[in-house]
């Protein structure tokens, strides 16, 4: 565009001016990235191409209440299941019984329904050739400097061993690599130990099963069979709740907090004082410049080239900051989720998050522009000569 | 041979709150095509007001006004922009250049207006300012030229889209002697030399010297002409 | 030159904020009786009062850019105070449901309540161990219970929508060992048969929990009786019988945990030493003021946390909001400023003078945002799964006094640095080149 450099330069008028409002937007839009990071990783929880093949499985009556093993057999006969797996909450704790770890105790074929997973085969051998074996994530292995060979001492908050010590041993056989960069914080911390040497161990769990997870063969009957496998546990003292891994997860984040609506209060307040922000220096920016306009229309430039111009240079004031604003909050975001623990996992600002800032740059652009460029437009050109 | 510019019965009235004034009465004027024209008169007289009407930048009242036989006083706003956009170039008192832009880019905004593409625009921005003799000050701000750099900048500006009719308001009023006659020289070697059509206000009559026809403006009515 | 002054400033500012985060407001009104001091009584403090007069009172030509300041500043402030208090409410209200003089006990080495076990023996034993007072009969004020979670349909979702509440069930003691628990609707539950009560805050949560009610954990179903509250974190609960829930959740006789009422309510210490002096028990015990508080460490530092991180984001941007109004204030005024200054106004009184100006528009802002904080969200309810606990915690949003006096503390901090370097700039520009500007 011819004009870009004159809107360019207009902009620039005022180095100082510019420069501190174009601060106070990279500092709206890095927040703005920050924060819709946030929200759509917890919106998009869940969501995956392979979470939508799975299946959770629980007790009805609440998460923490078992289910009888013999379930799996009668579920896997159930049509349109692939596999059926389970799992069971360990409640490990590494050093300190405040230092969460997130372990579970696994059936064999676990591995098998969780693809993002990845796990060499020798390691994969190794494990399941290891009784005491465990399975750790990267993540978690890096936070607590673990190896491959390792003995580690874990305690269990939950589960003590016949002798009745919660201090159990395993040893490291491999290490999980995350395939799926979105959820790469929750698979990245987790250990997994073998359920059957966990069932053997400890008194209290008396052969049960904490949730059975279920591959699918067919995305589109997914409902169909959950509802058939909660059939077979109508009316007995198990009755199950199965549910989509994405609604099961989406549940579990909404009971968290309304993650939405915390995100788009605290971004309201934001843009709404940017706007008065820009607002304000668009229109000391018009005032400044009312001869310059005046000339303009004088060589010939049209109300209306005077109008679009003025809007332009709002629209590029905006979309320079909120660009700078939303590329800086990229590095930020991992440096975020690092610092959680594995509590967060945040994805990268993706596409939807971009396109939704650069609509509100252009929006917000426009609507901070409409006053000043309205009056350049409108501006009298023999006044605004005399007056200088 | 027609008159390049024919003003008839040409009255402008402002409207100050509930007063009126009544700047220019019925005024009649030809300006031949390449006449170099002085308008003079004391403060309040109406010298710019009528050089207003005649770029373009404002509608008479009453009357009518042609340039180069087109009726400019019952245009709209947008139709006498793009009128003025082709038709006329102005030269101020205080220059009006835009100061984040370099004497080369200053000289270039006329023909963003055109269809000219860059390379173009470029090349007649540099023929113009060639003409006026600042050909190495090209890339200067006008912060880093003298106040006659300046004004002759802002005259290749004028000059830059080939314009019908050059509108000069005071243009020596802020400058020094030297400065002054630098300008006045080139404005008379563009009306010799390349045959531009020149109204210049100007409260100076050694300005008004270099004009080859004066004519004195007294409370909005021409009072006598002076041929040089 | 310029570049020794500016790290000079820089430093000044660095450790005057250093100070002021760690001001209470005792030292901060001590501040200002000083400051105030010094305006009226000394001669520069005087010339500071008036050439501040001279700005303030032409505030009101400056209404846009001024707003910038305030404006920019309580959203700051608003967005602060509100994170801020949903942190303290929800520590309070955890803080709130223990006290000094009840003890819980779990089994050794459990994180929470609902991780913890005790077999009949241990719980006996605990029940016996000297320092728990005792009701009229000599029976220990002890109550052995369960804590469970239990899927109920939540009140604005849809019929599929289920959240997890905690489910407590409880001995006959609950009532005397937790005197803060009182009916309000309806009537307790009959030990034996399957019924609950519901706390407040579970009621709003939940559809169906009303006194009458009938409602299905699992495959049985139970009759709501009434509708307790506690002021506490007990109300997001809902309770039974113990040996009910137990059978239902195939606990047999062990329970989750015991809480007791003190003998003595300075006598936790020897009550502790009494219980691990015991070889055959493996436990641990706290006040229960000291469990709940611990429990909400987690989460309310978290929160306060990202209310930190976002506020100070904010705050960044309203910085240099402030600067550029300022830097444009004193252009704008340049000549004024110069003319004092050529009269004999040496620069500090006109540094002052500009400060002032400045931080009165963030006291504005400060006082805006903290007042709308307070009426959005004093009160609001909020709730969210607390750390250690397996059901919704419902609290709600506290704006305490020491939260609104952080937030005007950041405001005052934003305008002083806002103001600063405006300040400093009208008071070094060079007097001759302004007076010149026409």
């Amino acid at each position: 565009m011819k004009y870009l450099h004159l809107i360019w330069a207009s902009l620039f008028r005022s180095k100082t001016r510019t420069i501190l409002t174009l601060v106070s937007i990279v500092a709206a839009f890095l927040l703005f990235g920050l924060l819709d990071a946030v929200r759509t990783s917890f919106a998009q929880a869940g969501q995956s191409a392979n979470g939508a093949q799975r299946l959770q499985t629980g007790s009805k009556l609440s998460f923490i209440q078992l289910l009888p093993q013999s379930l799996q057999a009668r579920m896997v006969g159930v049509p349109g299941v692939k596999t059926v797996t389970y799992a069971n909450w360990f409640g490990g704790a590494y050093q300190d019984p405040h230092n969460q770890v997130f372990s579970f105790a696994v059936a064999p074929n676990y591995l098998d329904v969780y693809p993002e997973m990845a796990v060499s085969d020798a390691e994969r051998k190794a494990f399941a050739d290891t009784r005491t074996g465990v399975l750790v994530g990267e993540g978690l292995a890096q936070r607590f400097h673990w190896k491959v060979g390792d003995r580690i001492p874990m305690q269990s908050t939950i589960f003590p061993d016949r002798s009745g010590s919660k201090n159990w041993a395993f040893d490291v056989t491999g290490i999980i690599h995350s395939t799926d960069k979105k959820a790469s914080g929750f698979f990245d911390q987790m250990l997994l130990l073998h359920w059957s040497h966990f069932d053997d161990t400890t008194p209290y769990n008396r052969g049960q099963v904490g949730w059975y997870v279920t591959r699918v063969g067919d995305v589109n009957q997914a409902d169909r069979v959950a509802k058939a496998i909660d059939a077979l546990s109508a009316n007995s003292d198990h009755e199950t709740r199965t549910q989509t891994e994405q609604a099961a997860t989406a549940s579990w984040v909404k009971q968290l907090a309304d993650i939405g609506l915390i995100v788009t209060s605290i971004m309201g307040a934001v843009f709404f004082t940017l706007m008065l922000l820009s607002g304000n220096t668009m229109m000391q920016a018009v005032r400044e410049r009312t001869g310059e306009l005046a000339v303009l229309k004088t060589i010939g430039f049209s109300n209306a080239s005077v109008l679009a111009m003025v809007l332009a240079e709002s629209v590029l004031l905006l979309v320079l900051g909120g660009v700078i604003g939303i590329a800086l909050s990229e590095p930020l975001i991992p440096v975020i989720s690092h610092g959680s623990n594995g509590m967060l996992s945040l994805s990268p600002v993706g596409p939807g998050s971009w396109a939704l800032g650069l609509s509100l740059m252009l929006a917000i652009g426009v609507l901070v522009g409409a006053l000043p460029a309205w009056s350049a437009m409108r501006l009298n050109i023999v006044d605004a000569l005399a007056r200088r | 041979m027609t008159p390049l510019i024919e003003i008839r019965d040409v009255s402008k009235i402002y409207e100050r709150g509930r007063q009126k004034v009544e700047v220019l009465h019925h005024i009649d004027l030809d300006v031949a095509q390449g006449d170099f024209l002085a308008l003079m008169g004391p403060s309040g007289s109406g010298k710019t007001t009528l050089l207003n009407l005649i770029g373009g930048l404002d509608t008479p009242s009453g009357g009518s006004i042609g340039v180069g036989g087109q009726r400019i006083d019952n245009l709209g706003a947008s139709a006498l922009a793009k009128w003025r956009a082709s038709q006329v170039g102005f030269v101020f008192q205080f220059y009006n250049l835009m100061p984040m832009l370099s004497a080369q880019r200053n000289v270039e905004l006329p023909l963003l207006l055109t269809k000219l593409s860059g390379a173009e625009r470029r090349k007649r921005a540099a023929i113009a300012l060639e003409l006026v003799g600042l050909a190495d000050r090209a890339s200067h701000k006008p912060a880093e030229l003298s106040g006659g750099q300046q004004q002759r900048v802002s005259i290749a500006r004028a000059i830059v889209s080939d314009p019908t009719l050059l509108v000069c308001d005071e243009p020596t009023g802020d400058l020094d002697r030297q400065s002054a006659e630098d300008v006045l020289t080139l404005l008379r070697a563009l009306n010799r030399d390349h045959g531009k059509t020149i109204l210049m206000v100007t409260h100076d009559p050694k300005a008004a010297e270099y004009a080859n026809q004066t004519l004195h403006l007294d409370k909005g009515t021409l009072v006598e002409q002076t041929v040089a | 030159m310029k570049i020794w002054v500016s790290l000079l400033l820089i430093l000044l500012l660095a450790g005057v904020l250093a100070v002021w985060v760690i001001l209470p407001w005792q030292g901060a009104l001590v501040l200002a009786a000083l400051f105030a001091a010094w305006l009226v009584a000394t001669r520069s403090g005087r010339r500071a009062m008036s050439v501040a007069n001279v700005g303030i009172s032409t505030l009101g030509q400056r209404l846009g850019s001024s707003a910038v300041i305030v404006v920019g500043i309580a959203g700051v402030v608003g967005v602060l105070v509100a994170m801020l208090a949903m942190a303290e409410g929800y520590a309070e209200t955890l803080r709130k449901t223990g006290s000094l003089d009840t003890a819980i006990v779990l089994r050794g080495a459990s994180a929470a309540e609902v991780m913890s076990g005790l077999d009949h023996d241990s719980i006996v034993q605990i029940a016996q161990t000297a320092g728990i007072a005792r009701d009229a009969k000599g029976e220990p004020l002890a109550s052995p219970e369960t804590v469970v979670a239990a899927n109920l349909p939540l009140k604005d979702g849809t019929a599929d929508d289920e959240g997890s509440v905690q489910l407590r069930g409880v001995g006959a003691e609950a009532w005397t060992v937790r005197p803060q628990v009182r009916i309000v609707d309806g009537r307790r539950f009959t030990p034996g048969l399957r019924e609950l009560i519901v706390g407040r805050g579970a009621a709003k949560q939940f559809a169906g929990l009303v006194p009458g009610h009938e409602i299905r954990l699992g495959s049985q179903t139970w009759t709501v009786t009434g509708v307790f509250a506690s002021g506490d974190a007990l109300e997001s609960e809902i309770w039974a019988d113990a040996n009910v829930v137990a059978e239902t959740y195939e606990r047999g006789n062990s329970r989750n945990s015991v809480t007791v009422r003190l003998a003595n309510p300075t006598g936790f210490a020897a009550f502790k030493s009494a219980l691990e002096a015991n070889p055959q028990l493996k436990i641990e015990a706290s006040t229960t003021l000291d469990y709940f508080s611990k429990q909400s460490e987690g989460t309310a530092t978290v929160i306060r946390i990202i209310g930190i991180v976002v506020g100070t984001i904010m705050a960044i941007g309203a910085m240099f909001g402030a600067l550029n109004t300022m830097f444009a204030a004193v252009a704008a005024r340049a000549r004024e400023i110069a003319t004092l200054r050529a009269i004999g106004f040496a620069g500090l009184p006109v540094v002052v003078a500009i400060l002032i100006e400045t931080m009165l528009l963030a006291l504005a802002g400060g006082v805006i945002g903290g007042a709308t904080a307070w009426l959005l969200f004093n009160g609001y309810g909020a709730s969210t799964m607390a750390a250690g606990s397996v059901g919704k915690l419902s609290f709600e949003l506290h704006v305490t006094a020491g939260v609104l006096w952080q937030g005007l503390k950041w405001a005052l901090a934003i305008g002083l640095i806002g103001g600063l370097f405006p300040a400093v700039r009208a008071a070094t520009m060079p007097v001759t080149a302004a007076l010149r500007e026409l």
